[in-house]
């Protein structure tokens, strides 16, 4: 963009903003912030945003508390990490440790970062300021010196990793080591295995095999961004001798945009389902005017850029993503296309749900977010035409638009790019998800054609199996607490460290459902948190993902949480129904499984079931297993 | 645009001030907000907007903006 036209963006927005006009201001920050993402449009961005939250309709912002201990200059970075949150809905609030003094805040109880409280934590250290005889003096170690200070740097953030969890159950995100630009022995260094490289691979090794091991920590492959924007340019030497600042100015937005890919994951903020259009998007050229044959796709220039495009939606798939498609087109030519291009790596049956109409688009996302029983705000929008994207940017605020740029050639790599698609863990639940869906549509065409209720539900062959909470299931179990909307009764989120405490005190019980159907094995679907004390069980968490909703599954896992309560001397069942924006669906639960409601607050209404003369039966068309401690 | 123009830009963006409260003798003296790590915040934000990047000779000359818009005229 030029100058004039840069200048003009910002007064348009400047008056979008001061009228209030939300939608449309964050709109055109997002495509001000896409085509220059500099410091300049960083701090015009924040303080926009800062002016719509003084305003009457301030957007909502997720806040979220991120220390960063360093043992570099990171400063200039941190403008352009708030913009790039707070276009993705997140309110950052920054404790900087204090250069070069990680270790002395981690292992001090008493240190700022712990008085921060904050919810994730970066570890940034350099390879050079750790490891700065394998850094600089290399040539001079012996095979065994260099052995000791790898052990006695990979021990040492090993011992700060776990020293991080002990005292708090914040996330951790490392970065890893970059390999040096010039090995010290040059073009010998690739001769031999004992290289200067491999020294600092195998701190990287080190440090992984032990942060695999501990929840909530995660890594980031420092080297590899290093790489990916090229080892020369990265660098600034003036900067880092004069300023400790080892990032060139071009590249810090780079940095701050690799930090903010945790953020989605680690907020909730992430797309549980990519939208896509057709023409022109997951294929080249317009099926209704180029007819089959015309389609560009395929291994050549130019259809092999749309041949990525749907290999890029595949991988999402692969990560539980679920995918589906709105377009503005006819319904047969649509299906010519799937039946007949050879190749559609994508096939029908991968796709959840379909809109192909002539209804305005944003009519149709709301139509698939509720068929496929998801928030709205759960939706990622992948459209080649920018006015569609920017219609739906206004009309429907709360979805996620990926902003793809003008060459179909960078479509894929700005679908691959986009952090709410990230994942930081990923359970085998999620690697079938696609299949669930498909098989969920299957299971509704049943529905619709077994007589009553209840011959639908016998039709299901539902299997229940109901457990305590493993070390193999801890993760899923947390993830359900995180991720779960609307079948949720108290919305309470839990880390996998939060899951394991509860389960290792006195008095309580965590369990998770999983179900298997005549369709498919949904794995763990479901979770059930409560403690008894006294004659009262109170029900802490009560979740179901919306895969199994309206099955009678949550009267199975109910039926368990009555007999445990009544086997660990209860007399009394309490559970609070605390509303949300999304978890109407759960509000009756309780109501219609015969309990009363015992208070009303502001927050929620709390429930209560008399167990001496009152009961819940597990479902008989559901065959439930239970084990529990 | 001159070179002032755009540096008072960044600069505003940056202090959080109106561009037109900022001048050629703006400087830390006159400034509250432009302490050390902000200077070092509008140096790397300058040679990202000019593609360009300074030698630390300069950075120590950047006494005022007008100083910096200089600085950028004769490197262009």
């Amino acid at each position: 963009m030029n100058e004039p036209a840069r200048q003009s963006t910002r007064a348009d927005i400047e008056q979008l903003v001061a009228g209030s006009r939300r939608a449309e201001a964050i709109a055109r920050l997002i495509e001000l912030w896409t085509n220059a993402p500099t410091a300049a449009a960083a701090n015009f961005i924040t303080s926009c945003f800062a002016s719509l939250q003084k305003s009457a309709d301030p957007p909502p912002l997720k806040p979220f508390r991120l220390a960063i201990l360093r043992s570099f200059t990171v400063e200039p970075i941190m403008p352009l990490l708030r913009a790039a949150s707070l276009l993705s809905g997140i309110d950052l609030t920054v404790h900087l440790g204090e250069f070069n003094a990680y270790t002395q805040e981690i292992l001090d109880d008493q240190s700022p970062l712990y008085g921060f409280t904050p919810d994730a934590a970066i570890l940034a250290v350099q390879a050079e300021d750790l490891a700065p005889d394998l850094w600089t003096t290399f040539a001079n170690l012996s095979a065994e010196e260099a052995d000791e200070a790898v052990r006695r740097c990979s021990q040492h953030i090993n011992n700060l990793i776990s020293s991080f969890r002990r005292r708090t159950q914040a996330s951790l995100i490392v970065h890893t080591m970059a390999l040096p630009n010039q090995p010290t022995m040059g073009l010998l260094d690739a001769q031999s295995e004992g290289s200067q490289s491999s020294y600092i691979q195998q701190i990287n090794k080190e440090i992984r095999r032990h942060a695999e091991q501990v929840a909530g920590v995660y890594l980031l492959d420092y080297d590899a961004l290093v790489a990916r924007h090229g080892r020369n340019v990265w660098r600034d030497k003036r900067k880092w001798l004069t300023a400790r600042l080892p990032i060139s100015a071009p590249n810090l937005v780079h940095q701050a945009r690799e930090w903010h890919r945790f953020l989605p994951p680690l907020t909730g903020k992430m797309a549980k389902c990519a939208v896509v259009d057709l023409d022109n998007t997951l294929w080249g050229g317009i099926v209704g005017e180029d007819g089959l044959e015309g389609l560009k796709l395929g291994s050549e220039y130019p259809g092999a850029a749309f041949r990525d495009v749907q290999r890029a939606l595949l991988d999402l798939s692969q990560r539980g993503i679920i995918l589906a498609i709105c377009s503005k087109n006819n319904d047969a030519d649509v299906k010519e296309v799937f039946d007949k291009h050879p190749d559609m790596l994508l096939k029908a049956e991968h796709f959840a749900a379909l809109r192909i109409n002539w209804t305005p688009k944003s009519e149709n996302l709301k139509a698939i977010a509720a068929e496929l029983n998801i928030g709205i705000d759960s939706l990622a929008f992948i459209d080649d035409n920018p006015v569609e994207r920017q219609q739906i940017r206004c009309a429907l605020p709360e979805v996620m638009v990926v902003e793809l740029p003008d060459n179909p050639q960078g479509y894929a790599e700005a679908i691959r790019d986009f952090a709410p698609f990230e994942r930081l863990s990923l359970v085998s639940e999620d690697k079938q998800r696609a299949r669930y869906y498909a098989a969920k549509r299957q299971a509704r065409d049943l529905e619709h054609g077994a007589g009553s209720r209840e011959d639908f539900y016998r039709s299901l062959e539902q299997r229940a199996i109901i457990c305590s909470v493993t070390p193999l299931s801890l993760k899923r179990v947390a993830q359900l607490t995180n991720k779960t909307n609307q079948f949720n009764l108290t919305t309470r989120r839990y880390s996998e460290q939060q899951v394991e405490e509860m389960a290792s005190k006195e008095g309580w019980e965590v369990c998770s459902i999983q179900v298997v159907d005549r369709f498919v094995d949904n794995g763990i679907v479901g979770v059930a948190i409560f403690h008894t004390q006294g004659s009262t069980c109170e029900i802490d968490t009560f979740l179901l993902s919306c895969r199994v909703i309206a099955r009678t599954v949550e009267t199975a896992l109910l039926a368990h949480v009555v007999s445990q309560a009544r086997r660990r001397g209860a007399t009394q069942l309490r559970g609070w129904f605390l509303p949300t924006a999304k978890n109407a669906p759960a509000a009756n639960f309780y109501q219609t499984h015969g309990f009363e409601l015992l208070k009303q607050t502001e927050q929620g209404k709390l429930y209560g079931l008399d167990l001496a003369s009152s009961d819940v039966q597990n479902p008989p068309w559901i065959e439930t297993t239970e084990t529990s401690s | 645009m001159s070179a002032f123009e755009t540096v008072r830009t960044i600069a505003a963006d940056l202090f959080q001030v109106a561009a037109a409260q900022l001048s050629e003798s703006s400087s830390p003296e006159t400034l509250q907000q432009w302490d050390s790590v902000q200077h070092l915040n509008l140096v790397t934000a300058i040679e990202e907007h000019f593609s360009l990047c300074f030698e630390p000779e300069e950075i120590d000359q950047m006494s005022d903006l007008g100083a910096i818009a200089q600085l950028i005229d004769a490197k262009q």
